[in-house]
This record gives structure tokens, C-alpha cells and sequence, in this order.
């Protein structure tokens, strides 16, 4: 679905170049929920929006489906969650999901239909009336997830979208963005700095570190795809939680 | 409500009570001396109050009293023919006129510049730096020059006055359109960017919207920097009609309770258009979905 | 391919331009020598068609340079005491010689300035070519048209007029902006921050205050220069007057504005020491409140510029700027009337300048300027 080989990528600053990406080696396969995970400055977001087109590399070579980023973006190919709700205020809930359709050209019988099947999918079905200010911010990100859901992209790229969450809600939503996956076949990328975040939900765990931007460790999830919430007290969860760790912790060691 | 009575009303009345006997006693103090003068060469005296009262009800005063402004206003604006040259209606019309004319064009001119320079690399590091530096323009000077010289090539009336309102409504609007069309937030605009809109869609979904909260905000600047050139406008060339006109012919026979009244008029005209380019403002924003205030 | 497809629109705009010229020719009937006739057209072909050459962007743009600012140095001389006999080729060679300067411009406005230093010079000059285009068609129209000087006066003369009459404008400056100005300001401002601090302290006051304070701002203030000039006379003193009325509000309810400017968590600090009411103020509130208080005095030095040149409408001592402007245009003097709008403005914008230069250096830590 994916596939990454010796990515790049330089921003030039102020003060001088920052290495936000360097010789990113990553294959993501058809149905898979991957997660990067990383302290700040990894270069996990950056990454993130290489895929979307939304920063250029500046080395090496990436293909999404078989195509250019851009290309993949021109054909709608992937739906993008940001980090807050980013839902437009003057816009009902309904109409902020039909955004994307509307912008596609999709006529407006299919939008009703479309709003209101994504709407039910994030649980938020009653809700299209309402004004974003008038939701809860964990609804607030439901509907933005309906939104990338709504034009049937295979592909689901999300920048640590519950970040802003209380745990309590964040727990909620994962579980709900587990159920929603299982049902809908798409392949998530997922961006957290989490560790029980990233395992619990994952099939595979990219570990990253900064400066330069890189992949330290690529972890293979042995959890079962059916996840209750105390899976995480199991010993496996644990282990891959530790696995996770050491990474993170290998990435930092030959830093100062 | 009791709130309200509380935090607003009470203080604001008591404020405004306290406004109108410094006032008073203003113009007892200022009246007093030509006063003295008057009954000294009369060779009359009077009690403390019937001098209290002469000070207050001088034709010509140096500051009159609120009840005679009062009084002056209230005659000329409802017990008079619309059409009289004493009629504040009639003046306040006038005025109104050019002032509504000019800030209609002023602002879809502002809202015109606003979209070039956002959309135009060149225009935004070319133009926008002298708009910026326009605002620090006492502009207003170039009022009387307007009028003559369209005068001189027999453009006269409405229109000469309505280019000074627009001169002087276009610079809020324009400077507040281009922060309003580049209010979105990044991530609104890499949002558009993932679903590959075009710029059209980015202006007419995003950036409009976006914008509406400034434009309103500045329209309510513009519209009280129209009816300021309005009135101004109306000064050099010694118009026959409007606002202007008035305090010019007040100013020329010492007419103070005439001035005074002219001001309240042309104060009201001002609250009126702010409030109803506020009330337009809200009301958009509510059928945007803006929380209530 | 075809080589005008390569060409931006204005190289294209300007070509078509110097065609429309070539049939329109002569540029004058009399007066432009046949070499400086064919010296336009060739610098103008130039600066068309230098886009095709992909040059950098440095010599591109002084190619540009020379062939939007030549034929038009050319064109402005050659019409220079033959105004009203320019035909269509005039204007459509000034419009080419404009076309370049715009391309110019886009050159310039889309180029990736490789040291501070160069990106600041970029950021005036872009602009200032603007304002000189600005004043160049001006020229080029007012005596290309022969629109009557009485009416509108070309720049050039303008400048002419400010040189010739440096003593006039002097005095007049010194009579409204050094007397006027000045001591309405420092009053005005004086006072409205002294009531913000009073209304700060009652909370009453700022309640009753602050309702009249914002709702005054809409009013036009500036109706009570004649009021004023029957009240304190015709000289400096009613003029300052006007300025303290026009500068009292905007001072007052920005200050309180401010003043609640500071975070409830800083000011739960200062109640943590048991700091005083004064000491808050100074340590805190007042540090907080200063790009308000300086968003006022900026304001502030329009308003007061505007309320001292309109009461001298009203009536004056025999100088001052607004009196030389009203009386200039009565007499259709109207080149002195635009040299002291000229001054006017240079003076707004050192005032303004000088303001925020203080701003930048007082209010160093706030986001606005640390962003640059």
C-alpha cells in the first residue's frame, strides 16, 4: 500500500538545515493499522504528510498505491485526520462531513446518504444538526474521523488524533477506532506518542528518533486482532510495550 | 437580568446622571460672566435662582444647557417639516445619504483590493505596505480638495462627499478582509490540500466564511469613518445641506444650541448605523453557527 | 514550442502594447527626437522578451529595471511642455514601460532572498517601486491628457512647489503639528490613561465607563471643532483642544482593556506574595497592558493629525496646515494644497514610525514583535 525507500527530507531554517527525515526504509501492506511512535522532532508527522502531500521529500522515493503522493491526493486516495477536530465552525456537523463530497462533486442526494451512514459508523448518529462548539471534544473528533471516512478512501492517515483527549475518552475512542477498522478494512497509519496507545491499537509499531529523523525499530504486533481493553494487562501487551521502549530508549541513547 | 442591571444599566445611568449635571453646572459657569454683564448694564438684580435660570436660557450661549439642546433637537426633528431647511431630518438625510453611497462603495472596494492581495504575490508585497502606511494619513485633509476641485469640473452634491466616505471606509475594510481571508488555520488549509480543492473552492468554502466575523468588524469602523467624511465633506465648499453644513452655519452666527443639536443628530445617525451594521453582523454570525454571546 | 507561450502575461501584454504604439506612431507631433523614438521601442522589446532568456534573477531584474525606467524617463521628457499632444502610441508605451515594471515587481516579489540583509531591502523595495509607478502614471497621464494643472497637478510640479515654499510649510508645521498636536496629544493621552487607572481601581466606574467610552468611539468626535474654536479662540489652543477630545476615548478604553490583559494565573502570583494593589499594577498588569496602551497612542497620532488640520478649517491664525489647505484650495492653488497633504502624511508616518519603534523596544517580549 505504502512504500518508502531512502526518504528524505531537509527543511531550511533560520537556523540552519533540520534533518526532519533521513534514509526512511518502510513498507505498509493493504489492511494494516500501523503506528509511529516517537519523542518530538522524530519526524513521525513529518512523515505522515509525505504520504498526503503535504511536504516534499527531498530524497529517496515514496509511492501510495502504486502512485506519487500527489497523484494518490489528485485521486482522493486517503482521508486525513488532524491532530485537533479542525472542523469549520460556521458548518453543522453534517455539513462539515459533506465537505469533502461536496468538493468532490458528488451530488446531494449520495452526500445525505454518505453523512448519515459515516455519521452512524463514529457513533454519532442525531448529531448532524449540531454546531461543532456544541459537542464534547471527543465528539468533536468523531466527526472530523466521519469526515475522513466519508468519501470511501482505502487509506486513513491520523495525526495523533486523541492527543488532546482526557485518557478516559481516549480509551473510548480506541476502542471504538479498533471496531471501525475491523469493520471497514482500511489501512490505518497512526501517529501517537503513546506506548500503550500505539500497541494496543497496531498490528505493526514504526519506533522512530530524532535528529536526524529515522526509523530505530519495526515492530510486528503477535496481539490478536479481537482486543478487549485489558488486553493491556496481559503479559504480551507488556512485552511489546517493552519492546517499544527499549527502542525509544535506544533511539535517545546517542543523542547528547 | 439582575445581572445585567447590576454590571450595565445602574453604573452606565448613574455615569450619564453624573455626565449631565457636570454639564450643568459647565454651563452655568461658563454662561455666568456674559450673564453678570448683561444684568450690570440692565442695572438688575436678582435672586441666586433667577440667575441660575437666566444663564440657562440665553439664546446664544457659550455652553447651553442640556435641556435647551434638548429642546432644540426635539422641535427641529419632530415638529418640523422633513423638507424645512430647519429640519434635522432633512440635514441628517442628506448626510445619511452620502455616508450610506460611500460606504457601499467602500467597502466592496475593500473587499476587491482585499481578495487581490491575497491572491496575487505581487499586489500583497506591493500594495499592502502602502495601505498599512495610508492608515497613518490624516486622509481626511484630502476632503476639501475633493470637493472643489470635482466642483471646478461641475461634479457637485452626493457625489463628490460619497468619494470621501469611500476613500475613508475602504482602508478598514480592506485591511480587515485580508486578515479575515487569511484567518484559516493552517490545518483548515491542508485539509482543503488533502482533498485537492481548487483555489476557487478554498476562497468560496474556507476563506469566505472564515472572513465574515472581520468583515463585519470592520464594516462597523467604516461606517463610522463614512459618516465623518460625509461631514466633513459637507464643510469647504459651505453646502446648504446636511450635518456639516449645520455646525458650519451654527459656527458662523455663534448658533451654540444649533451646533449642539447638530451633534446629537449626527451622534445618533452614527449609533443607528454602527447598531445596524452590528445587528447585520450578529445576525449573519448566528446563522453561521457562532456560539451566543 | 511557441516562444510567446513562454512568455508571462505582462512580457505578452507589453508586446501587444508596443504593437498597438508602432501603429500609432508618432509619439508626438512634435518634440521626441527619432533615436529616442526608437531607443523606447528597442528597450521596450527588450524588457518583453529578457524572460525568454531564463537569466538570473538578479541581471533579469536589472534588465527589467532599465527597460521599464528608460523608455518612460524618455516619454515623461518628451512631454514635458508639449502636454495634451500625446496620442495613443504615448499611452501605450507608458502602459508597456508600466507592463515591465510589473513583471519586475513579480520577479522581484517571487524571489527567494538569500541573507537577511537582501530580504529586507526586497520587502521596500518592491514596495517602493509601487509608489513611484504610482506617481510616474500620475505624470504621465496628467500631461499626456493635458488635464489642467489647476485641476490636478502632475508630482513632478507638486515637488517642485514643496521645495519653493520650505518656509510656509515649516510654519506650519510648527503652528499645528508642534503646537496643535503635541499638547492635545500628551493631554488627551495624559488623560484617558489617568481615568483607565481610576476606572480600574473602581469597578463602578469602569461599568458606567466603558460602555459611553466604546460607544463614543463610533461618534464623529471631530463635530465639536467649531464648538471649540468659538471656546478657546482661533489660535493653537482650540485645535488641542479638539486633539484631547479625539484622543481621550480610544486612550481610555484600550488602557482598561489592558489592564485586564494580564493571566489569572500571574495575577494569583502576585496575590501568592501579597503584593499590593500599585505594586501589581507596575510589576504586572501595566508590563501586560502596554501593546494595548501603544495600539492607543498609535491610534491616537492619526486622530490627533486629523482633529488639528479639521478645527482649523473652523478658523485660524494665518498658518497652519489646515488653514493653508482651505484657503490654498479657495484660491485653486491646488499644487500648495497637495504639497501640504504631502508633508501631512511624511509627518503621520514619522509619528506613527516613531511610535512603534518605542513599541518594539518596550514591548520587545511580545509575540507580535518577536515574530517580526
Amino acid at each position: 500500500m505504502i512504500s518508502a525507500k531512502g526518504l528524505d527530507l531537509t527543511f531550511q531554517t533560520g537556523d540552519g538545515p533540520v534533518h526532519a527525515l533521513s534514509n526512511v526504509d518502510l513498507e505498509i501492506g493493504k489492511g494494516e493499522f500501523v503506528s509511529f511512535i516517537g519523542p518530538s522532532g522524530c519526524g513521525k508527522t513529518t512523515f505522515l504528510r509525505v504520504i498526503a502531500d503535504l511536504e516534499q521529500p527531498t530524497g529517496g522515493a515514496i509511492t501510495v498505491n502504486g502512485m506519487s503522493p500527489q497523484e494518490a491526493r489528485r485521486r482522493r486516495a486517503y482521508g486525513y485526520v488532524f491532530q485537533a477536530a479542525a472542523l469549520y465552525p460556521w458548518r453543522t456537523i453534517e455539513k462539515n462531513v459533506a465537505l469533502p463530497l461536496e468538493i468532490m462533486g458528488i451530488s446531494a442526494a449520495e452526500q445525505r446518504e454518505r453523512v448519515k451512514r459515516t455519521l452512524d459508523l463514529v457513533n454519532l448518529t442525531g448529531f448532524g444538526k449540531k454546531f461543532p462548539w456544541q459537542l464534547s471534544g471527543g465528539m468533536q473528533q468523531r466527526a472530523s474521523i466521519a469526515r475522513a471516512l466519508a468519501f470511501d478512501a482505502d487509506l486513513l492517515l491520523m495525526d495523533e488524533p486523541f492527543g488532546a483527549l482526557d485518557e478516559i475518552v481516549r480509551d473510548h475512542l480506541n476502542e471504538q477506532l479498533l471496531e471501525l477498522w475491523a469493520r471497514t478494512n482500511k489501512t490505518i497509519c497512526f501517529v501517537t506518542h503513546s506506548i500503550p496507545e500505539a500497541v494496543y491499537l497496531s498490528t505493526k509499531i514504526v519506533v522512530m528518533s530524532p535528529r536526524p529523523g529515522r526509523v530505530t525499530d519495526v515492530i510486528n504486533s503477535t496481539l490478536p486482532k479481537e482486543r478487549p481493553l485489558d488486553i493491556r494487562e496481559s503479559t504480551e501487551f507488556l512485552a511489546i510495550a517493552h519492546r517499544v521502549r527499549e527502542g525509544l530508549r535506544a533511539g535517545q541513547s546517542y543523542e547528547d | 437580568m439582575t445581572d445585567r442591571l447590576r454590571d450595565k444599566i445602574i453604573p452606565v445611568t448613574v455615569i450619564l446622571a453624573a455626565i449631565v449635571v457636570a454639564w450643568y453646572v459647565g454651563s452655568y459657569a461658563m454662561n455666568a460672566p456674559f450673564q453678570r454683564d448683561l444684568d450690570r448694564r440692565a442695572g438688575v438684580t436678582s435672586t441666586t435662582w433667577e440667575f441660575v435660570v437666566k444663564t440657562m436660557s440665553q439664546p446664544k450661549p457659550t455652553l447651553p444647557a442640556p435641556h435647551q439642546v434638548a429642546v432644540n433637537f426635539v422641535e427641529n426633528t419632530f415638529f418640523r417639516k422633513v423638507t424645512s431647511n430647519r429640519s434635522l431630518v432633512y440635514h441628517a438625510a442628506v448626510t445619511l445619504s452620502s455616508t450610506v453611497l460611500g460606504f457601499a462603495f467602500g467597502t466592496v472596494l475593500g473587499i476587491l483590493i482585499a481578495v487581490g492581495i491575497v491572491h496575487v504575490v505581487t499586489l500583497d508585497r506591493s500594495l499592502m505596505p502602502w495601505i498599512i502606511t495610508s492608515q497613518t494619513i490624516p486622509i481626511l485633509a484630502l476632503a476639501p480638495m475633493i470637493i472643489v476641485v470635482l466642483a471646478a469640473v461641475g461634479i457637485t452634491g452626493l457625489i463628490p462627499k460619497a468619494l470621501i466616505s469611500t476613500y475613508l471606509s475602504f482602508f478598514p475594510v480592506a485591511v480587515g478582509m485580508v486578515k479575515g481571508l487569511r484567518s484559516p488555520e493552517i490545518m483548515h488549509l491542508d485539509l482543503m490540500h488533502t482533498y485537492n480543492a481548487s483555489a476557487g473552492q478554498v476562497f468560496w468554502k474556507l476563506r469566505v466564511p472564515a472572513s465574515v466575523p472581520f468583515l463585519f468588524a470592520s464594516m462597523k469602523v467604516a461606517v463610522a469613518a463614512s459618516l465623518v467624511g460625509a461631514i466633513v465633506g459637507e464643510l469647504p465648499t459651505g453646502a446648504v445641506a446636511g450635518i456639516g453644513s449645520k455646525l458650519l452655519s451654527g459656527s458662523y452666527y455663534s448658533q451654540t444650541i444649533d451646533m449642539f443639536a447638530a451633534l446629537v443628530a449626527g451622534s445618533i445617525v452614527a449609533i443607528l448605523l454602527v447598531s445596524l451594521v452590528g445587528l447585520a453582523g450578529r445576525i449573519t454570525e448566528r446563522v453561521m453557527g457562532a456560539r451566543p454571546a | 514550442m511557441n516562444p510567446i507561450a513562454l512568455l508571462p502575461w505582462q512580457s505578452v501584454a507589453a508586446l501587444l502594447a508596443a504593437i498597438v504604439a508602432l501603429a500609432g506612431l508618432p509619439i508626438l507631433p512634435d518634440g521626441m527626437a527619432p533615436a529616442s523614438t526608437a531607443l523606447v521601442f528597442l528597450l521596450v522589446l527588450t524588457g518583453a522578451l529578457v524572460p525568454l532568456l531564463r537569466l538570473p534573477t538578479a541581471t533579469e531584474s536589472f534588465v527589467l529595471f532599465a527597460a521599464a525606467h528608460g523608455p518612460v524617463y524618455l516619454l515623461l521628457s518628451g512631454i514635458t511642455g508639449h502636454e495634451g499632444q500625446a496620442g495613443l502610441a504615448f499611452f501605450a508605451l507608458v502602459a508597456a514601460s508600466w507592463l515591465i515594471a510589473w513583471r519586475l515587481v513579480t520577479v522581484l516579489s517571487l524571489a527567494r532572498p538569500t541573507s537577511r540583509p537582501m530580504g529586507t531591502l526586497l520587502r521596500l523595495v518592491v514596495p517602493t517601486l509601487f509608489g513611484v509607478w504610482l506617481l510616474l502614471l500620475w505624470e504621465a497621464i496628467v500631461r499626456g491628457a493635458g488635464i489642467p494643472f489647476i485641476l490636478l497637478p502632475p508630482p513632478s510640479l507638486i515637488g517642485v512647489r514643496i521645495a519653493n515654499s520650505l518656509p510656509i510649510l515649516a510654519a506650519d508645521v510648527q503652528q499645528t503639528i508642534f503646537k496643535s498636536v503635541f499638547a492635545g496629544y500628551f493631554m488627551g493621552c495624559a488623560a484617558g490613561f489617568s481615568v483607565a487607572i481610576l476606572a480600574d481601581r473602581f469597578v463602578f466606574l469602569r461599568r458606567g465607563l466603558m460602555p459611553i467610552g466604546n460607544m463614543v468611539s463610533a461618534l464623529p468626535i471631530i463635530g465639536v471643532a467649531p464648538i471649540m474654536v468659538m471656546w478657546f479662540g482661533f489660535d493653537w489652543p482650540s485645535k488641542a483642544a479638539v486633539v484631547v477630545i479625539m484622543t481621550f476615548f480610544p486612550m481610555l478604553v484600550n488602557t482598561v482593556a489592558g489592564l485586564t490583559a494580564a493571566g489569572s494565573m500571574e495575577r494569583d502570583l502576585m496575590r501568592t506574595y501579597a503584593a499590593g494593589y500599585w505594586q501589581t499594577l507596575w510589576k504586572l498588569r501595566l508590563p501586560a497592558a502596554a501593546p494595548f496602551i501603544f495600539n492607543a497612542l498609535k491610534i491616537n497620532s492619526t486622530l490627533a493629525l486629523i482633529g488639528a488640520i479639521v478645527a482649523e478649517f473652523f478658523g485660524t491664525p494665518v498658518v497652519g496646515m489646515g488653514f493653508r489647505i482651505s484657503t490654498e484650495v479657495g484660491r485653486m492653488n491646488v499644487d500648495m494644497v497637495w504639497a501640504e497633504i504631502a508633508v501631512a502624511a511624511l509627518a503621520g508616518s514619522i509619528f506613527y514610525g516613531v511610535l512603534a519603534l518605542i513599541e518594539r523596544a518596550v514591548t520587545f517580549w511580545h509575540p507580535s514583535v518577536r515574530g517580526g
